[in-house]
């Protein structure tokens, strides 16, 4: 074993190349959920859809997403479709990708939700005369995500730092900075520190704003006191 | 450069899928240790082990898989060990792994209703008796489905040790790609496989969990049950 220093100087002056990655990784992510977990909600919904052909085509997305790698489906999204001629820029292609395979993940967790809801109160909310939409929206939505909540934010936090797969295809985001510092300083250890570093602080920061969210958004949860 | 996709490319990619099953296991074997371990130390009444094994699964489920491979493949180049790609994959997949299943089997172990630990306390067995004999044959059983469900995401998190020169089944679709230049059939061949490894132990997982659950609702249907 050869005695090794580790040294930081080199890499740390590189700093403003670190704040932008960090701030790509914070759109890329952020979009990305918003996104996805639309599309995975309205999913779920499908999924619970009389129709057999619609429940059945969310499934099948549901089932193609969560068991194919990212990292594949980022090259399906980006080389693929550019090879079939729909030319789209990398940052796109990464945040299609994203999106695509948070949906399907977040159609999971909130049809979970879904079924958790007693029936008898989707029947008692149907006996108030409320519209379809509206026992959805109050009596099955809410009340899901609020159980779900714990599962939305791990998976949230997952996909923040599965974006980092996104540097394969070109995105400018943190681990492509890291790869780009490493190579212009040769100090690759102590690059990758540095990012780790950086992506567990973006992980706490995302755990603290998704349950700062949480407590906005179920009024419920925060009138009964019980905190998550 | 050039031609069209034949069989030869075919066996090829399913060579690297040889190694993706490989890798998998092997990060499941040391993987399987390591969480095993720190499930333990998780629940542990000693400080000493209870804070690293906290520490250390906070780092790693904080930190991109991706660059714990790179800080393996290079951290090992640095201590001047000159490896094959494989050690760096299977290390890396060792520390992910680790920190995952074992938080996914102390979620398991704690959720042993604590009146087992009451009873196991009131058998006079010590407590690692209790642990072996009581607690970790009802945690195993209650851990089955979460972990079947978690082998998939190793199967598909191998896919990164590609990122590294390991050629496992992602990089082997690569390289047939840099030479015919087919993207969409590649690596829609790729997810293909992928699926075909994933989808059984995914339908495994629900079905083991249907199982667990409906022996769980069942007890209180049974208390209310006519004579």
């Amino acid at each position: 074993m050869m005695g090794y220093k580790l040294e930081f100087a080199d890499v740390l002056a590189q700093w403003p190349l670190f704040v932008q990655g960090a701030w790509m990784t914070i759109q890329l992510s952020t979009l990305a959920v918003v996104l996805g977990f639309t599309i995975g909600t309205l999913c779920a919904i499908g999924r619970r859809s009389r129709y057999r052909l619609l429940s059945f085509a969310c499934g099948t997305y549901v089932e193609a997403v969560r068991n194919t790698p990212l990292l594949i489906q980022i090259f399906i999204v980006f080389f693929g479709l550019s090879s079939a001629g729909f030319k789209i820029p990398a940052f796109a292609a990464a945040l299609v990708a994203l999106v695509l395979n948070v949906g399907a993940y977040t159609c999971e967790i909130m049809r979970a939700g879904m079924d958790a809801v007693h029936k008898g109160q989707i029947e008692a909310a149907e006996c108030l005369g409320l519209r379809r939409a509206q026992v959805y929206w109050h009596v099955i939505l809410r009340p899901a995500m609020e159980k779900v909540d714990p599962a939305l934010t791990s998976q949230f936090v997952l996909l923040m730092l599965a974006s980092s797969i996104t540097s394969q295809i070109g995105v400018e985001e943190l681990t492509a900075v890291a790869n780009r510092v490493q190579s212009d300083t040769y100090r690759s250890f102590e690059s990758f520190i540095v990012v780790a570093v950086i992506y567990i602080v973006l992980s706490w920061m995302m755990r603290g704003g998704l349950w700062a969210i949480g407590q906005v958004v179920f009024t419920r949860r925060r009138k009964l006191g019980t905190l998550a | 450069m050039g031609g069209a996709f034949n069989v030869n490319h075919f066996n090829f990619m399913l060579t690297g899928a040889v190694w993706t099953v490989g890798l998998s296991l092997i990060a499941f074997a040391g993987g399987g240790l390591l969480g095993f371990a720190i499930a333990l130390a998780r629940v542990s009444r000693n400080r000493l082990l209870r804070w690293p094994a906290t520490v250390y699964v906070q780092l790693v489920q904080g930190t991109p898989l991706l660059i714990v491979m790179f800080l393996c493949y290079f951290g090992l180049a640095m201590l001047g060990l000159n490896l094959p790609a494989i050690v760096a994959a299977g290390l890396s997949m060792t520390i992910y792994v680790g920190a995952y299943a074992g938080e996914i089997w102390r979620g398991c172990i704690q959720s042993v209703p604590r009146t087992q630990w009451e009873a196991a306390e009131c058998l006079a067995l010590r407590r690692w008796q209790r642990m072996r004999l009581v607690i970790l044959p009802q945690a195993a059983r209650i851990a089955t489905p979460p972990t079947v469900g978690f082998m998939v995401q190793v199967v598909k998190n191998t896919s990164l040790a590609s990122i590294v020169g390991f050629v496992e089944l992602t990089r082997a679709g690569q390289i047939v790609n840099n030479s015919i230049v087919a993207p969409l059939l590649v690596y829609m061949l790729v997810a293909g496989i992928y699926f075909a490894l994933c989808f059984p132990l995914s339908w495994w997982s629900r079905k083991l969990e249907v199982r667990l659950n409906f022996a769980h609702r069942r007890q209180p249907d049974l208390a209310f049950a006519p004579a």
